[in-house]
């Protein structure tokens, strides 16, 4: 056998293609093996390149999001004394009367909006050390301080009128402008005329900053606080509750569907058209674009069955179509991997087919099942684009009660915030929700991941 | 909420034919009579046999009830009215307004309401009901019947279905007994609710082709055909909630297709020619060179890319890459360009797709049968040889597959084309322009106040009917080609 080899590879000496005689195998450069080498250097060096350039791509896509959103963790507050005279708060002399109630009603009511602000405006003053006769400068000062600190304000008052009367060491939401001052944004090489805060006003702030009188804390209420048109009091409340809703939709419409129809394609379908249509149907499914999902909640569940518009429910079951074939595809997965010798087992002792299949396929399946789920969910968690289509990128400053009620997602405020004009407070706030929600997107699907590794199971 | 009240009392009714019919099982079984199955299933049975008649006849009342009450609420509406559908449901969908509205005023003063106009304006403003400006008697004494009807259905269907269920648990609880076969009826019932479960899947495929033909048949008796597909301008004007006449350019907007297509296509050029070299590139180095410590790491890294939602992406593009391309471009003298733009909608768009083409080709490279390689390798070959000349053609169509699996991507991607790409329909060769796509023309058509009978709102769904289509051919093919090659190497 051996000699046939030889002898075959000596016959065929001169290479095809190869310029014979100058090429034999005992000299030294042969082939152009040095050319073949660099080569083959280039050509891992493109693959390299190729994963690098992915890698850098991550990095900068992550680093642009965080060094941005870093900052929108952050408030900037005003810290003042705030004196709420009862001449102001409470001129008909209600509290001593003993009549809260209704002076909880007063105060409520939008006429006696102003007293909060005439309450606000001198306890700036004082902590910025000026002079309220100078009209000019008093309403610049005025203006360091958000327009919703009254409504914070009234809100504290409303929840204990008792307070009134009292001088309360308190700090004042500052305006946008002087927290993106502090971050940053707003800088002072732009001609004063360009910039929304007055020199004045930015030799103020960095008086006020060396002082104490205003300083930066985590913001919490970026994540209970409604969104606002005013960014220093925008929150992600109404947005969490609403893709928490969505996501509970979605894990009681699309699982247990999901579930069903894999448990039917995989153990009982009979081999037809009808069953090969399904499956077809559902590969196709899960290339269809999302927004087209969107479209179908559109037409069918607000238009055709009249369900109320910008609801997570509605939401949800947009979600749920969108992710039926994710879960479908995972769960048939983790159904073929059970050994059918588990099957034959539960048969042989005389256990029906439904029972073989709940007392025995299903659970030995259910880690995958529940990792196929995991990642489903993360995938309509960050899914916007059907959800605008059903309306639920509108402006709610209201808590959802039911999932019914109108509310956004974490994705669709997003796109909201990021179409705000006013950038120099929206970018980071936009970025810290972004963070926000790539922080729960990394739980679940690390989640996932550790469960298929407690419970992935070799047969 | 009746209809949930109903849904509760169905539940709890089920619920307690599970417990008499599991209780009447084992009772029989203690008696000594010999059961067919266990006791649990009887139990099932009479719960199924409780809950499920009802639920469909209340189903069937509600799927009913929206065009019964259109029906009744039209059913005074004058003869013009009538003669026009396009009018008549918008009146009747007002009517309903009102009708909701009347719910809210307490049972006293409705029925003191003289129903004229001005009173039910009042009343209903009271308890924070705007009506409609173009409310009418005729609408106000539609609303009436409309709750006239309500009250008595309500009750009936209530009733019904309530009787049906009692009746049910009552014949199925006295069955139980040595004949009958529960286990095997409710295994039946449960088969059947798994196949109606993989039926949603068509079913989901129905209602999209469905919902989008008819509307677009819609559009179409207003915008002939040959205008959508083959115009080459897009300005589809406005239209005012409440008018259905068309505004803007002479009355008649202008609906054409191509300018959107062009943006689509030429962003989604783009974005594979920066996905799939990358892509299938680190796909190659992945499989075939690196080690197992660099694959466990850049393969979830790079994946990571998928994972992260498009809006990021678009996030990502508004504000660091179009003005960094912005600003790259207007350092040429005589360029001028603005942060939106085709080519920045592509790049994103091709960063985001990298890792779906990449693990594709990753697949389609490990099912080249090892034998190639290792007879690649016997002579003498290359490792970078024999990917270009053994791996790579023999891999060709499964990538072909792929790539066109990552183009129907691109083209049904919406949140980086809504935030980066801009707004103007037009067909233009600069890569810095902004332009258009057919994703953001149906999220811009379809958000907002929109008024489902204008041409305006319903081109959106003959566009997404376009995307649904091209995107859908593309996929089959893409996945015949894929099993195909697939199947070579079985």
């Amino acid at each position: 056998m051996t000699d046939m080899a030889q002898s075959d590879i000596g016959t065929a000496a001169p290479m095809p293609g190869g310029a014979p005689g100058d090429r034999s195998l005992t000299s030294g450069n042969t082939f152009g093996i040095r050319r073949r080498r660099a080569a083959e250097g280039r050509f891992k060096f493109y693959g390299v390149m190729a994963i690098s350039i992915a890698l850098i791509f991550l990095t900068i896509l992550l680093g642009s999001i965080i060094s941005k959103g870093y900052k929108g963790f952050l408030a900037t507050d005003l810290n003042v004394e705030i004196d709420l005279q009862p001449s102001i708060m409470d001129p008909n002399g209600l509290l001593a009367a003993g009549s809260i109630e209704q002076l909880r009603d007063e105060l409520q009511d939008g006429v006696n909006f102003l007293r909060f602000s005439q309450i606000i405006a001198p306890a700036v003053y004082d902590a910025a050390g000026v002079d309220p006769s100078n009209r000019d400068q008093a309403r610049e000062v005025r203006a360091l301080v958000s327009r919703s600190a009254p409504v914070l304000l009234r809100d504290q008052v409303l929840a204990d009128p008792t307070l009134i009367g009292q001088t309360l060491e308190m700090p004042l939401l500052a305006g946008g402008d002087v927290d993106a001052y502090l971050k940053g944004y707003v800088k002072r090489e732009t001609p004063e005329q360009n910039r929304r805060l007055t020199d004045y006003q930015l030799n103020l702030v960095d008086d006020m900053v060396e002082r104490g009188a205003i300083t930066q804390r985590f913001n919490t209420e970026l994540f209970t606080n409604t969104t606002s048109k005013r960014p220093e009091a925008a929150g992600l409340g109404v947005a969490l509750i609403g893709s928490f809703y969505m996501m509970i939709v979605v894990l009681a419409v699309a699982l247990p569907i999901g579930v069903a129809a894999s448990i039917y394609l995989e153990e009982f379908a009979p081999k037809n058209t009808l069953t090969d249509a399904i499956e077809v149907n559902i590969n196709n499914l899960a290339a269809v674009p999302s927004i087209v999902f969107g479209i179908l909640g559109l037409a069918v569940f607000i238009n055709w069955m009249g369900l109320p518009n910008s609801a997570p429910l509605v939401g949800g079951l947009v979600l749920s179509l969108m992710t039926l074939p994710t879960i479908i595809i995972a769960t048939r997965a983790s159904l073929k991997a059970v050994p059918p010798s588990i099957r034959e087992a539960a048969l042989g002792v005389g256990a029906s087919k439904m029972q073989s299949v709940f007392h025995h396929v299903l659970p030995l399946a259910l880690p995958g099942i529940l990792t196929g789920t995991i990642i489903g969910l993360a995938q309509a968690l960050g899914e916007t684009a059907p959800l605008l289509m059903v309306g639920m990128d509108a402006f709610v400053t209201r808590y959802p009660e039911l999932p019914t009620d109108p509310a956004t997602s974490l994705p669709s405020q997003i796109y909201n915030w990021a179409r705000e004009d006013d950038r120099n407070s929206f970018d980071p706030k936009t970025s810290a929700a972004i963070m926000v929600l790539l922080m729960f997107l990394a739980i679940m699907n690390f989640t996932a991941v550790l469960l298929r590794k407690r419970f992935e199971r070799r047969w | 909420m009746s209809a949930f009240t109903l849904l509760g009392v169905l539940v709890a009714l089920s619920l307690i034919g599970f417990v008499l019919g599991r209780a009447r099982a084992v009772a029989l079984h203690n008696a000594g009579e010999k059961l067919h199955s266990r006791a649990g299933y009887h139990g099932g049975l009479v719960s199924i046999a409780t809950f499920l008649p009802a639920f469909v006849v209340m189903s069937v009342a509600l799927i009913a009830q929206p065009e019964i009450e259109y029906n009744v609420a039209s059913a005074n509406f004058p003869a013009e009215v009538l003669e026009d559908p396009i009018r008549t449901d918008l009146e009747v969908s007002a009517t309903r307004n009102v009708a909701e509205g009347l719910e809210l005023v307490d049972e006293a003063t409705r029925s003191r309401l003289q129903f004229g106009l001005i009173e039910v304006r009042s009343a209903l403003g009271e308890v924070g009901v705007a009506l409609p400006a173009n409310v009418t008697n005729y609408m106000i004494i539609g609303a009436r019947d409309v709750l006239d009807f309500r009250d008595t259905a309500k009750p009936i269907v209530f009733g019904v279905c309530v009787a049906i269920a009692l009746l049910a648990l009552l014949l199925t609880w006295r069955s139980i007994g040595s004949r009958l076969r529960a286990r095997n009826m409710v295994e039946n019932v449960v088969r059947t609710g798994l196949l109606l479960a993989s039926g949603i899947a068509i079913l989901t495929t129905l209602g999209i082709v469905l919902s989008m033909l008819w509307e677009s048949i819609r559009f179409f008796e207003m915008v002939p055909p040959q205008h959508f597909f083959f115009g080459t301008t897009w300005n589809p004007g406005f239209v005012n909630v409440g008018e259905t006449e068309l505004a803007g350019s002479g009355g008649r907007g202008s609906f054409g297709l191509l300018p959107l297509l062009w943006g689509t296509a030429y962003i989604s050029l783009i974005a594979l020619l920066i996905a799939v070299p990358i892509g299938l590139l680190s796909a190659v180095y992945m499989s075939e060179f690196a080690g197992p410590r660099t694959r466990a790491y850049a393969k979830p890294l790079i994946e990571v890319l998928a994972g992260v939602p498009t809006i990021v992406y678009g996030f990502f593009a508004l504000v660091t890459v179009g003005p960094f391309i912005r600003d790259m471009i207007n350092t040429i003298p005589g360029m001028s360009v603005g942060a939106s733009s085709v080519a920045t909608a592509g790049v994103v768009m091709g960063i985001m797709i990298i890792p779906f083409v990449s693990s594709l080709s990753d697949d389609i490279i490990n099912a080249v049968p090892q034998s190639l390689r290792d007879g690649a390798y016997g002579l003498g070959a290359t490792k970078a040889e024999t990917v270009r000349q053994v791996i790579l053609p023999a891999a060709l169509p499964g990538i072909v597959g792929a790539v066109l699996l990552a183009a129907s991507r691109a083209i049904g991607e919406t949140m980086i084309v809504v935030l980066a790409a801009g707004a103007t329909a037009k067909i233009d060769i600069n890569p810095f322009e902004a332009m258009t796509t057919v994703t953001v023309k149906i999220v811009s058509q379809l958000t907002g106040d929109v008024e489902f009978t204008s041409p305006q709102a319903l081109v959106a769904f003959a566009l997404g009917l376009t995307l649904f289509v091209v995107t859908l051919v593309m996929n089959i093919v893409a996945l015949r080609i894929v099993r195909k090659y697939r199947e070579q190497y079985e």
